[in-house]
């Protein structure tokens, strides 16, 4: 077994707002360990963005209200003082923001912005900081990296931007990478060297990843295990192979069914999920899944526990009350293929 | 009516150019250089199809779509409505045209002014075009009941509605003079996975409907290849290929399209190891100075010297596939002696085909 870095117990978040208590993260827990990738998926507002900034104290507030642990290198992180966590961030476990038009200083060059993180951290001069900050420029397949390192933030393009965000999360060669929907504001082609580039640091740091998304296509690429989230819960967890041959939650067929297939021919319809997640203010009683799914039944008015419930599979779990034989049976849409029955409706 | 094969179409745009001039100096306002945005595309939508420009960022798909709303000014060429020539209409000539062009942009959360209410949002265009003021909020209701919205919502705010809602109500707003042609600029990517399925279908309910013609524009050739009857890829300001949505697929000739098709991830973790993958490296280029010849040469894994010369005209291959390719992919010899240099065709290119011998 590889060594665990860092482990998330029972993370509740909760927030105070005018319209109540809002419970955007209810009781998740994860491992991950070194050099894997763990992807987070699920639509928004379902907490995944959450979850990850909690492990960074990005969400502290106020208002905010935080129970459960994590635990990372032996560092407790809920508890953790300001000092403690500043000395973490960037360092140890290093974020890329969804947004790389928005995520970077406007008026300050993108190589002091890299320089600035590498000497709050380690106290080396200029010119050293300078040398690495071209090298790892070049790393994330900058070209010319030698002039590009005085240029400004808008003399880049988006893919560009996108890659000046993982040379600044790399500098410090963090142990733990949390990359929050890295490449959806980027065109395909630009994603795919994106996400390769992702890959080979991955193998060459060995630093484990955290993929957060809600496009299951980046996900077959890269992850090694999937979490999949719904209104706050995981719903379902396991490998792969397991999340995306053998879905056990009807939460996840929809998310499978949904995607449109360049590998398939088209159909008519695409099985979308029909109605939207609920307000995490005033969720449903029982399984949160429960108003949108076509197969519910009185059992669905209880929360069903993360259980593992596929014999010889203490790995795959998941939240649904139907039985394995019955989810076998109902996921499937049409000949080999995973879906959401039923759907349509009013999306309101 | 587009030279060749005389159909006319609902709408056509012969050899159009936008170029954007950048201009510098202090006392006069010299024009250093110039965008080419848009440069030479030809193409015609036929009434009741669904037209997919696909192309990377940058790549002028926007820009053209703008041009065609006329929203923006050409530098040259021609646009046709049902056979007007409306590229240099008045804003008066254009009123009328306006009821049957419409567009549902990218970004639901900027497309909808934050102070108004829905019923207004969605009313403005029947009041600007005289319907009775009693009748408006009837029009609405039906409106927001046809895009799966509740009749109810009229007189609700734009922030209290989640992205895919409210990209309903920008398609309820286009809908609402009964247009012919809506010009759909990415309605999805801003969207989450399983609404962008639901806006999808909507918008495939809504064309049958009411018999729309749709021009999705979107740079997910995945999404573009579900919804469209042709696809048309564009790249840095030209069309590199167009084609049947699903040939497009099975057969890409332009090894753009290719590298595009490839660059779409696989939702199935075994296909994708098992997939060769062609990461196209690198960027478009600046489109203030393209390259020579074909546009694509310095990404192209198949590029030659020719290719760094001459500009390749599209070539028509049997089964009206047209691709703008000196080194073509997925064609037999047979087939590449029986193309020939299609009308639509840049006007810059010249008449070299490919050779025969390049058959894959």
């Amino acid at each position: 077994m590889a060594d665990r870095i860092l482990e998330v117990q029972d993370l509740a978040v909760s927030f105070r707002t005018d319209e109540g208590i809002v419970q955007a993260v209810d009781g998740v827990s994860f491992q991950l360990e070194a050099g894997e990738v763990l992807a987070i998926v699920g639509e928004s507002g379902c907490g995944k963005s959450v979850t990850a900034m909690t492990i960074l104290g990005l969400t502290r507030s106020p208002n905010a209200r935080f129970e459960g642990v994590i635990h990372y290198k032996g560092t407790e992180l809920v508890a953790a003082t300001d000092e403690e966590l500043q000395r973490i961030r960037g360092a140890e476990i290093a974020m890329i923001f969804q947004d790389p038009m928005t995520s970077l200083n406007p008026v300050m060059k993108i190589g002091d912005q890299i320089m600035e993180q590498i000497q709050e951290h380690e106290g080396i001069r200029d010119a050293e900081a300078r040398d690495r900050v071209i090298d790892l420029l070049d790393r994330v397949g900058i070209p010319r990296a030698q002039d590009r390192v005085d240029s400004y933030p808008f003399e880049f393009s988006g893919g560009m931007r996108q890659r000046v965000m993982i040379a600044m999360a790399l500098s410090c060669n963090p142990s733990v990478l949390i990359a929050d929907e890295p490449t959806t504001a980027l065109d395909v082609t630009i994603q795919a060297q994106i996400v390769q580039r992702i890959r080979e640091l991955r193998d060459e740091t060995g630093a484990a990843v955290i993929l957060v998304t809600h496009d299951l296509g980046v996900v077959a690429d890269i992850a090694d295990r999937i979490t999949v989230m719904y209104a706050g819960r995981v719903v379902e967890e396991g490998t792969l192979d397991d999340i995306f041959y053998d879905p056990q939650h009807p939460y996840t067929w929809g998310l499978l069914g949904s995607i449109t297939r360049v590998d398939r021919p088209r159909p008519d319809r695409l099985p979308a999920i029909a109605g939207l997640p609920p307000s995490l203010a005033d969720r449903p009683e029982g399984c949160h899944f429960r108003p949108r799914c076509p197969h519910e039944f009185s059992e669905c008015t209880k929360v069903p526990p993360l259980d593992p419930r596929i014999p010889g599979e203490p790995h795959h779990r998941d939240r649904c009350w139907l039985s394995v034989e019955e989810k076998r049976e109902l996921r499937e849409i049409g000949p080999g293929e995973i879906g959401l029955a039923g759907e349509e409706g009013a999306a309101a | 009516m587009t030279d060749g094969n005389g159909a006319s179409g609902l709408m056509e745009v012969e050899h159009l150019k936008l170029h954007f001039p950048i201009k510098q100096g202090i006392v006069f306002d010299r024009e250093v250089a110039r965008v080419h945005a848009v440069d030479d595309v030809t193409f015609q939508l036929e009434e009741g199809e669904t037209l997919g420009l696909v192309g990377e960022s940058g790549c002028g798909k926007t820009t053209l779509s703008r041009a065609l709303m006329r929203l923006v000014d050409s530098t040259d060429g021609a646009i046709r409505f049902r056979g007007d020539d409306i590229t240099k209409a008045s804003r008066k000539q254009l009123e009328p045209l306006r009821r049957e062009i419409q567009m549902v942009f990218q970004d639901p959360f900027a497309s909808l002014n934050p102070r108004k209410r829905i019923g207004q949002i969605i009313g403005m265009p029947l009041r600007l075009h005289g319907v009775q003021h009693d009748q408006v909020d009837d029009r609405v209701r039906e409106l927001l009941d046809r895009v799966g919205l509740h009749p109810e919502h009229l007189n609700r705010f734009p922030h209290e509605f989640s992205g895919g809602q409210r990209q309903r109500i920008g398609v309820a707003r286009a809908l609402a003079l009964e247009p012919k042609l809506i010009v759909l600029d990415e309605p999805v990517s801003a969207l989450d996975v399983s609404v962008q399925a639901q806006i999808i279908n909507l918008l495939g309910d809504l064309q049958k409907d009411f018999s729309l013609t749709y021009l999705f524009v979107a740079h997910d050739l995945s999404v573009v290849r579900h919804v469209s009857d042709r696809i048309a890829v564009m790249y840095l300001g030209k069309l590199m290929e167009v084609s049947p949505a699903e040939e497009l697929h099975d057969k890409p000739i332009h090894p753009y399209t290719n590298a595009l098709l490839a660059a779409v991830p696989i939702p199935d973790p075994q296909e994708n190891r098992a997939r060769e993958r062609i990461v196209v490296s690198g960027e478009p280029p600046n489109p203030i100075d393209p390259p020579s010849g074909c546009v694509f040469h310095p990404r192209c894994p198949r590029a030659t010297e020719v290719c760094r010369e001459v500009e390749p005209p599209l070539t028509r291959y049997p089964g009206g596939h047209l691709a703008a390719c000196h080194h073509p992919l997925n064609v037999t010899a047979e087939e590449i002696r029986q193309g020939d240099r299609d009308p639509t065709s840049p006007l810059s290119t010249g008449d070299r085909l490919p050779d025969p011998a390049e058959a894959t």
